[in-house]
């Protein structure tokens, strides 16, 4: 086991820059995972701790050790790929057993360490099956049992469970997060798929268009997003974004001719366009109203109910989510109310937040 | 599944299968069944009279010397032209698999030789080790090799192996290629983390995925070497000196063409054509156990 840092990674396909500087420190049996939407980097940055990729500027360092130019084969790592990539002609244990021979692990441990993964992942029986009489979730766990008989210092993790349907990955969610407790390896885990990201991660990191955009536990990211990007990527619905300004005072926020009054001032900010963040859970209907909308359409979920409305200052459209038994119509004028503890401010030109 | 078609009419399905059935009777099943008949026939030699002899050729050729050493050439011909046409391949296929500056135009023009007419290959090899016109062959007399494959039965062998196979490694290039690019990147990537070095990583993952193209190739190889190299064969030593390059299929020509002894030519290439019949079979018999990973 090891930390595994990231100093200034950057990596360039002939003139296409997608990964923007990536600096970062995974600690030693930190389950961190690397969250964002298709095309952000996050597999070429998985890939370039790997050492499949090679970066185009920056260090990678795993423990103590600089492998920035070392092959994948002397990193000491371990990878799960997306399309599981086993070994289709070899069976099950000699899928599982290849790495450990390849390094010229006496054939008694190989035997005793294949076997003991395969307990774990409850392989047992299909030990002498080819991959292609397995399922999907039989090969996902083939391709976790040949990343944990080698025992590395790293798990890497490239959208895993993709190609599973919805409940075995449910499933296997589970299983990765109880594999993860009881080795306690390192590991880093690329998703785009928000609930993976905060069910698995101790810690997240959001990416976009080949930047960071921000790094914390599941809960900070979600309740202090750090810009406009991470508020609206996680969370479903995702958060309301209004575009306003704030007032020459700087403590509340004008939405076309409602004002909406901020938990704190932004003094240095007074008097400049904003974007104001609402999660749709942080809306209720009734109370002291500042916000007036008209309802557009009703889901009904069981759980709960969304409402899309349009406000009628700005003609933003908004999301709310309200309990089930909430009775809504369409074309019904709602008044919202949000605690002003639960806004987000955004600058409108950089999309950073402001304040805490 | 694919949708089932439902003629209401019955003949349509017949009418519509006429053309091809046509064409592989009278252009494959008639003469190959000519073939059987006349290998049972003693003619004279201007066809006139004909007599049924039974199985008498195919005596005739097995207890005749010549043949059985024209067996012999084609075991050592058609092995060798199958080994220096798929081992080259296969190496130039990997090199040309990997992510290199002009892979397309590499590619391109490892497929030329393919193009090119046996005769004209012929020609070309002629220029190149012919011992007093071709290059290396120039080269070889003048360094003192006794080069001569007008005389020499193994020099001879040697000069039809390499214009024969040369001409077939494009096509096997092709097929390992495609092969090679079918094999998915991750693979090779979980291969490299496992730890096996590139070398490795070819004979334990590469070798075995491509080996339904291998044995493919094999026997596509060996059928050409069998029958589709009489053109490179007739154009650069027409099977001599002596008998050193006869081939069975040239044996096949010069006992029909130039002896004009129509029985037992007929009889060789029933033999052949059995032989053919038997690589098929075993083929199709292998590709359906196992070629899908």
């Amino acid at each position: 086991m090891a930390e595994v840092r990231l100093g200034g990674v950057t990596k360039q396909f002939g003139a296409v820059r997608v990964i923007h500087g990536v600096d970062c420190t995974i600690a030693d049996g930190e389950f961190v995972v690397i969250l964002g939407p298709s095309g952000c980097g996050k597999s070429t940055l998985l890939r370039i701790i790997a050492g499949l990729e090679q970066q185009t500027s920056g260090q990678v360092f795993i423990g103590p050790r600089d492998v920035t130019l070392v092959e994948p084969k002397d990193r000491n790592i371990a990878m799960v790929f997306q399309n599981y990539a086993l070994y289709p002609h070899l069976s099950v244990f000699e899928n599982m057993a290849y790495g450990l021979k390849v390094r010229g692990t006496p054939r008694a441990e190989v035997d005793t360490r294949v076997r003991r993964a395969a307990r774990t992942l409850e392989l047992e029986a299909l030990l002498d099956r080819r991959p292609r009489q397995l399922s999907g979730g039989q090969r996902q766990r083939v391709a976790m049992g040949r990343a944990i008989v080698r025992d590395p210092q790293v798990f890497l993790f490239d959208e895993p469970l993709s190609n599973l349907d919805a409940k075995l990955r449910v499933q296997m969610r589970v299983e990765i997060k109880r594999l993860h407790q009881s080795l306690r390896t390192t590991s880093v885990y690329v998703t785009h798929d928000q609930v993976e990201a905060m069910t698995l991660a101790d810690r997240l990191i959001v990416m976009n268009a080949g930047r960071v955009e921000q790094i914390g536990t599941p809960l900070e990211v979600y309740t202090t997003p750090a810009s406009t990007f991470v508020g609206g990527f996680i969370g479903s619905p995702p958060m309301n974004m209004l575009s306003g300004r704030l007032s020459a005072s700087g403590d509340s926020v004008e939405l076309g001719d409602t004002a909406v009054a901020l938990a704190g001032a932004f003094p240095t900010h007074a008097g400049r366009p904003i974007v104001l963040g609402i999660r749709p859970e942080h809306m209720s209907i009734g109370g002291r109203s500042r916000l007036s909308a008209s309802v557009e359409l009703v889901e009904a979920l069981g759980a709960d109910t969304l409402v899309h409305a349009t406000t009628g200052s700005a003609k933003d459209i908004v999301t709310l989510r309200l309990p089930g038994d909430a009775r809504v119509d369409r074309g019904q004028r709602l008044a919202i109310d949000v605690a002003p503890a639960n806004l987000h401010v955004f600058d409108r030109d950089s999309g950073q937040r402001l304040g805490r | 599944m694919r949708k089932r078609v439902i003629f209401n009419d019955k003949a349509l399905p017949y009418l519509l299968l006429l053309p091809q059935v046509a064409i592989t009777l009278i252009f494959f099943f008639w003469p190959a069944a000519q073939a059987v008949y006349f290998s049972t026939q003693i003619q004279d030699a201007f066809g006139l009279r004909s007599q049924f002899v039974w199985f008498e050729n195919f005596g005739a050729i097995l207890s005749d010397p010549n043949y059985l050493s024209s067996i012999r050439v084609t075991v050592v011909f058609s092995v060798s032209v199958t080994v220096l046409a798929i081992a080259p391949a296969l190496l130039l296929s990997v090199m040309a698999d990997k992510q290199i500056r002009g892979a397309t135009t590499y590619k391109t023009l490892l497929i030329w030789p393919y193009a090119v007419a046996p005769a004209i290959a012929a020609v070309l090899w002629l220029f190149i080790f012919h011992p007093s016109v071709g290059l290396l062959g120039r080269f070889l007399v003048a360094i003192g090799v006794p080069w001569d494959y007008a005389l020499n039965d193994a020099q001879a062998l040697l000069l039809v192996v390499l214009a024969s196979a040369w001409k077939q490694i494009s096509y096997n290039f092709l097929f390992f290629l495609a092969g090679l690019q079918s094999i998915p990147r991750s693979v090779l990537e979980a291969a490299a983390i496992d730890g096996a070095s590139q070398t490795r990583r070819f004979w334990t993952i590469v070798f075995p995925l491509l080996s339904p193209t291998t044995f493919f190739l094999l026997v596509v190889n060996l059928v050409y070497a069998f029958f589709d190299t009489f053109g490179t064969i007739h154009a650069l030593t027409r099977g001599g000196p002596g008998t050193s390059t006869t081939t069975l299929i040239y044996r096949v020509y010069v006992d029909g063409r130039d002896n004009l002894n129509l029985g037992t030519s007929s009889a060789q290439s029933v033999v052949l054509m059995l032989f053919v019949i038997a690589l098929t079979m075993i083929q199709f018999r292998y590709i359906e156990r196992r070629v899908h990973y």
